[in-house]
């Protein structure tokens, strides 16, 4: 079946099973390794891409659903040499130990802090009618979807809030 | 995966169309609990029409004080929402009480009401589960049965219903508007949209074949507080084992049943003057437990009488 997807910028033709997921047709068809398999049941959040700038599980969608979407990676974050600052953060905190998760972890990042610009709530939130503060507790609620094996939550707290500043 | 037919829907009509015309069809929307099945061949069916491309993700205001929620509408983008936020938090609070963030992007309005249960049974294809494979037998009954139902369960299905944010819905007094093949249109109140299992847990709905959610219709806030309060294994990111919505007067009981339990006993006792505790009781008096989850009945009673109380008075 055609489809065609725009992948970090770039549009790509792609003839698939109705089968391939988002990260089998990223991976497997695009040769963007960066997306990790973890689970493969939309519970680890290693497979997680921006779809249209929001956060997703790719491994839960076909990539047949995303005929015309802009998919961004963690292959696409970065400006030529110049890394995003989520990434250099995930350096500079130490962020990771054995990696597997990083990409997921960084996508999601990105999706959140946009998430939480645009003011969406989450359980973390004890008042709906004011501006998101992002507080430890929010960031860790916001980013629970993303499991660290290695469990280095403290420095990927600690790169987030590198990037976020100080809570309000 | 089993191999199907993909197509994506351009407009309503030939959607359910195409799903009543096609043996085996089923509607395709946010995929994040269909595609999971699918990949476990729980669900195996022959062609998907993808409906999340509709133009049905609208959150508009009613004349009559409503608010309708397009059935495309994101779990996120509604729980963001602010006149959900200002009218209706303890559908806020349901809504982000499940999943993650990334489903929670994912999945729609329509869909959520839509997902099956995470009985243990259910996913094991290995074991018997009449809700999987009718007539195999029920094997939570005698099993791994921690976080099955206490209220309305049969002898054939104590599976439960996981959504939050159905919880809240009934708590609301909310309706689905649905379209069939034929054309005609119905309301059905998200408490009545999902069946008790009795002998054919397989039918979780009253939906016939081809009949597409289009939209949930949230009426006017009853007066008093609200709240969502759920009782789970880990602090994010998990199922609960037991739910409570409370709008004003009325309470609805999460992963307790096959459906969204609404707390009729407890609302009738709360009417007649009763406390939040004698309310629960008038509730758990129905309760049956199946040996591992009969935690679930003092549970239960707890967190509807401290939601109750946290709704009226505000404090936690």
């Amino acid at each position: 079946m055609k489809t065609t997807i725009t992948v970090n910028g770039q549009a790509s033709p792609l003839d698939l099973d109705p089968r391939t997921t988002l990260l089998d047709a990223l991976r497997e068809h695009l040769n963007l390794k960066g997306s990790k398999k973890g689970c493969d049941h939309g519970q680890c959040g290693a497979c997680t891409v921006l779809v249209n700038g929001v956060r997703i599980n790719s491994c839960l969608s076909l990539a047949v659903m995303h005929d015309g979407d802009q998919v961004t990676t963690i292959e696409g974050l970065a400006q030529g040499e110049a890394l995003h600052p989520l990434q250099t953060a995930f350096l500079t905190e130490d962020a990771f130990q054995c990696g597997y998760c990083t990409p997921g972890q960084i996508c999601s990042a990105v999706g959140m802090l946009k998430e939480a610009a645009d003011n969406w709530p989450s359980w973390a939130t004890d008042d709906l009618d004011s501006a998101i503060a992002l507080t430890d507790a929010e960031i860790r609620e916001r980013m629970s979807g993303n499991i660290c094996r290695c469990s280095a939550y403290p420095q990927i707290l600690a790169a987030i809030r590198s990037v976020v500043g100080d809570a309000a | 995966m089993r191999p199907f037919t993909y197509e994506r829907a351009t407009d309503v009509a030939a959607a359910v169309k195409a799903v009543a015309d096609t043996p085996g069809a089923r509607f395709l929307a946010g995929g994040t609990n269909l595609l999971d099945l699918m990949k476990l061949e729980i669900e195996r069916p022959t062609h998907l029409v993808d409906v999340g491309r509709l133009p049905l993700a609208a959150i508009e205001d009613s004349p009559d004080g409503s608010l309708r929620i397009g059935a495309m509408a994101t779990n996120s983008h509604l729980a963001a929402d602010a006149r959900v936020r200002s009218r209706y938090p303890v559908l806020v609070q349901a809504i982000v009480s499940g999943g993650s963030a990334q489903l929670r992007n994912k999945a729609t309005a329509g869909g959520n009401l839509m997902q099956r249960t995470r009985c243990a049974y259910f996913y094991d294809t290995a074991k018997p589960c009449n809700k999987r494979q009718p007539g195999s037998g029920c094997s939570a009954l005698e099993g791994l049965n921690r976080n099955a139902a206490i209220f309305g369960a049969s002898a054939h299905c104590i599976a439960t219903h996981p959504s939050d944010m159905a919880v809240a819905l009934t708590a609301l007094g909310a309706h689905v508007e649905t379209v069939a093949a034929s054309g005609a249109t119905r309301t059905i109140t998200v408490a009545d949209l999902h069946r008790l299992p009795g002998d054919t847990p397989q039918i979780e709905t009253d939906l016939a074949p081809g009949e597409l959610i289009t939209a949930v219709v949230v009426p006017p806030a009853p007066t008093g507080g609200q709240i969502y309060r759920k009782a789970r294994d880990r602090a994010s990111y998990a199922g609960g084992l037991a739910s409570v919505a409370v709008a004003g007067g009325q309470v609805a009981l999460g992963a307790v049943a096959h459906r969204p339990w609404r707390a009729e006993a407890a609302e009738a006792a709360l009417r007649s003057g009763a406390s939040p505790g004698e309310a629960a009781k008038a509730e758990l008096a129905q309760a049956q437990d199946h040996g591992r989850n009969a935690f679930k009945i003092a549970l239960v009673s707890r967190l509807m009488a401290a939601a109750l109380d946290q709704a009226n008075t505000g404090r936690a």
